[in-house]
């Protein structure tokens, strides 16, 4: 298989986690304490989320699938935390960590896992379909990029309400072969859209690693330039490099209303879902040698303890109540009320749901 | 009231509702320098500028999906697609985006796009071209489907998709473009979900949509004329919702019915209005429901024999007679 020559992959990668030479951007330097402490706790309550998941999932309590974020905390958590009111994000069905970070609750969104009414999307959506536009979230989609246009279609409206904002369209390394997300590339780049694709690349779209689906000229990203768009790629352990080259695409959405694609490199400490018993197309060597040397909670944790902002002390305290704040989703999540076979039949449309004089709709609209 | 073509009366409708509301974006292949493909969109460039009329690339999948989450945030795009053949090229946009993100969603998120578009066989293009989709978008909770037939309904039911909250799909077709009806000077609105007796009658109902209603119409005279048959005709007018009760009244008048529809027979509209009529009005029913739909293949490409596939009035005639006999 041709390979191209150059990898065009950040240079920070190559090396395992140690001080971050991002910590001193702007974007980073000029944190308080609090928010590098808030940051940390994030990413600390993803991973325990998660992990407290795999131990739901194991007992059958959620069905369908399960796309766990550990691994790839920084990328979500680097990317979020930059944005303001009128920044908007959308992404695939690896979108536990996302949600999170924008600010849902663990109670609604483990709820939401095993199919209560009181979950985010009171037991519709499942993993795979969270939702909050409350806080600019537009979910969690389940079809491999489609939610790509859907992404441009948020930059288009924030534009077009003459608002400084942008769309942040997340996807994984297998959806940049789908069609849909090329056409929402040319569409972002031929009217100057505020839109940042962001390619969180783990290294394998389900089990076919990169090298075996995808033609590039040396990264995914670099694709951008056919399209006439900024590209760059980011070391997605290190959630200052995230932080720091994130802010600049933010800038160039926010100030020249233009795209771009960020390539994010990450890794998956789980198969691609619980349904996947990732023994085929990867050895356990390449994840271990991730955990113990690129690790981004880990990392990040580091940082801090050298920059003397977390103690070992602070940072278990956080971590214990990130556990025992999963632990008491996970009841909640268990004790919540299914929805009943009436609401089978809520929320399809919103005539259905508000007949009344604004209504312009009659007839049968629910079918027996 | 003024007499316009059902292609005016569209155009008409996109033009008040653009003026009513600043959030309203027409968006498609053609609809902005070039007038429109078949000139629906005419003048609206000219009228409203750039930003309010936006020619897409030849993208449905994109363009389609970046209205719908475009829709998301408050905006009202209508989406033209050139073809409704077209939309398979967009079908995860279409429907497990726009169809299913209210419900995924609990509710939190509404989709109040239109797609608009031709969507009928009989104008020698041959299969790729002349994909008749209400059935099968219908078929989709979350979506809904209406085939307007006149001028005024055009107008009426364009003017309602644009106000609705929820997708709405509005089937045209090429060959009623140029019809003219007489389409009053006010505002005005034809409900989502409201049929329409085009033509009362006691002996027998026609139910149809979109043109098949112009052919019943047709059939309907000569019925009258030449075998002395009293023909009421429903125009469906929304295929989902859809107005049952117009339905069942009409055949508890005329106790016959015969269903016409431009689709493929298998799975079409009329495999779910029979349904109906037999589950609710069994006992009204002096004799089998009959339908006239198009002969099951591909579409043909060659013009004599696609007026053959597709139900005309004589094959609607024939059937009719079958009903009453």
């Amino acid at each position: 298989m041709a390979k191209p020559a150059v990898l065009t992959h950040p240079e920070s990668l190559k090396r395992p986690a140690g001080p971050s030479e991002y910590a001193k951007d702007p974007v980073n330097a000029s944190m308080s304490k609090a928010e590098k402490i808030a940051l940390y706790t994030k990413m600390a309550r993803i991973r325990h989320f998660e992990q407290r998941c795999i131990r739901i999932y194991q007992q059958g309590k959620i069905g369908g699938f399960l796309h766990l974020y550990v691994g790839q905390e920084a990328v979500a958590a680097g990317t979020i935390s930059l944005l303001g009111k009128h920044d908007h994000i959308i992404t695939g069905y690896r979108d536990h960590g996302h949600g999170l970070m924008v600010g849902m609750g663990m109670n609604e969104c483990m709820a939401e896992l095993t199919g209560r009414v009181t979950g985010c999307s009171q037991g519709k959506g499942g993993s795979m379909h969270y939702f909050a536009p409350d806080k600019n979230y537009w979910g969690g989609h389940g079809i491999v990029g489609g939610q790509a246009p859907l992404g441009t279609g948020l930059a288009y409206a924030v534009k077009y309400l003459g608002l400084k904002g942008s769309c942040l369209a997340y996807m994984g390394d297998g959806a940049v072969n789908q069609g849909a997300v090329h056409e929402a590339y040319n569409l972002a780049s031929l009217w100057d859209l505020p839109v940042i694709f962001v390619v969180e690349n783990n290294g394998y779209s389900m089990g076919t690693s990169q090298e075996r689906s995808t033609a590039h000229p040396g990264c995914l990203a670099k694709r951008a330039e056919g399209y006439n768009m900024a590209w760059d790629v980011i070391n997605g352990h290190d959630v200052y490099e995230v932080r720091a080259k994130t802010a600049i695409a933010l800038k160039r959405a926010h100030e020249e209303s233009k795209p771009t694609v960020l390539e994010i490199f990450t890794y998956r400490y789980f198969g691609h879902s619980m349904a996947d018993p990732d023994k085929t197309y990867r050895d356990k060597e390449e994840i271990k040698e991730y955990r113990e040397k690129k690790d981004p909670v880990l990392a990040f944790e580091q940082e801090l303890l050298r920059e003397k902002v977390l103690t070992p002390e602070l940072s278990l305290q956080i971590n214990e109540a990130a556990m025992a704040e999963a632990d008491k989703a996970a009841v909640f999540a268990d004790e919540s009320p299914d929805p009943t076979v009436a609401d089978i039949t809520k929320h399809i449309y919103w005539e259905e749901d508000n007949r009344g004089p604004k209504t312009t709709s009659r007839g049968t609209i629910i079918f027996e | 009231m003024a007499v316009i073509s059902y292609r005016e009366a569209l155009r008409a409708a996109m033009r008040e509702e653009l003026k009513r509301d600043d959030k309203v974006v027409i968006m498609g292949e053609e609809v902005a320098q070039f007038n429109g493909a078949y000139k629906v969109t005419e003048g609206l460039l000219k009228e409203f500028g750039p930003k309010r009329i936006v020619d897409t690339p030849i993208s449905e999948a994109g363009f389609i999906g970046l209205g719908i989450g475009a829709s998301m945030l408050g905006i009202r795009p209508v989406m033209e697609l050139m073809f409704w053949s077209f939309s398979y090229v967009a079908f995860d946009q279409i429907v497990n985006n726009a169809g299913n993100i209210r419900y995924m969603s609990g509710g939190l998120i509404n989709c109040p796009i239109v797609i608009r578009g031709p969507a009928n066989g009989g104008t020698n293009v041959g299969a790729t071209h002349s994909h008749t989709p209400e059935a099968i978008l219908a078929s989709h909770p979350g979506i809904k489907v209406v085939c307007p037939a006149t001028p005024y309904d055009a107008k009426g039911l364009m003017k309602a998709a644009i106000r609705d909250n929820d997708p709405v799909y509005v089937m045209e077709n090429t060959i009623l473009y140029n019809d003219k009806g007489e389409v009053p000077d006010e505002d005005y609105i034809v409900p989502l979900g409201v049929a329409d007796v085009k033509r009362v009658g006691t002996d027998l109902t026609i139910v149809a949509h979109g043109r098949a209603v112009i052919t019943s119409l047709k059939a309907a005279e000569i019925l009258e004329k030449e075998h002395g048959v009293s023909v009421e005709v429903v125009d469906l007018r929304s295929i989902r919702p859809l107005d049952e009760e117009t339905i069942l009244a009409s055949v508890r008048k005329t106790h016959r019915a015969l269903l016409v529809e431009e689709n493929k027979p298998f799975c079409g509209v009329d495999a779910q209005v029979a349904y109906l009529i037999q589950s609710k009005a069994f006992d009204e029913l002096d004799a089998p429901i009959h339908r006239v739909s198009s002969i099951d293949a591909p579409q043909i490409y060659c013009k004599r024999m696609e007026d053959l596939q597709m139900p005309n009035v004589e094959r609607v005639v024939a059937e009719a007679l079958k009903v009453l006999a």
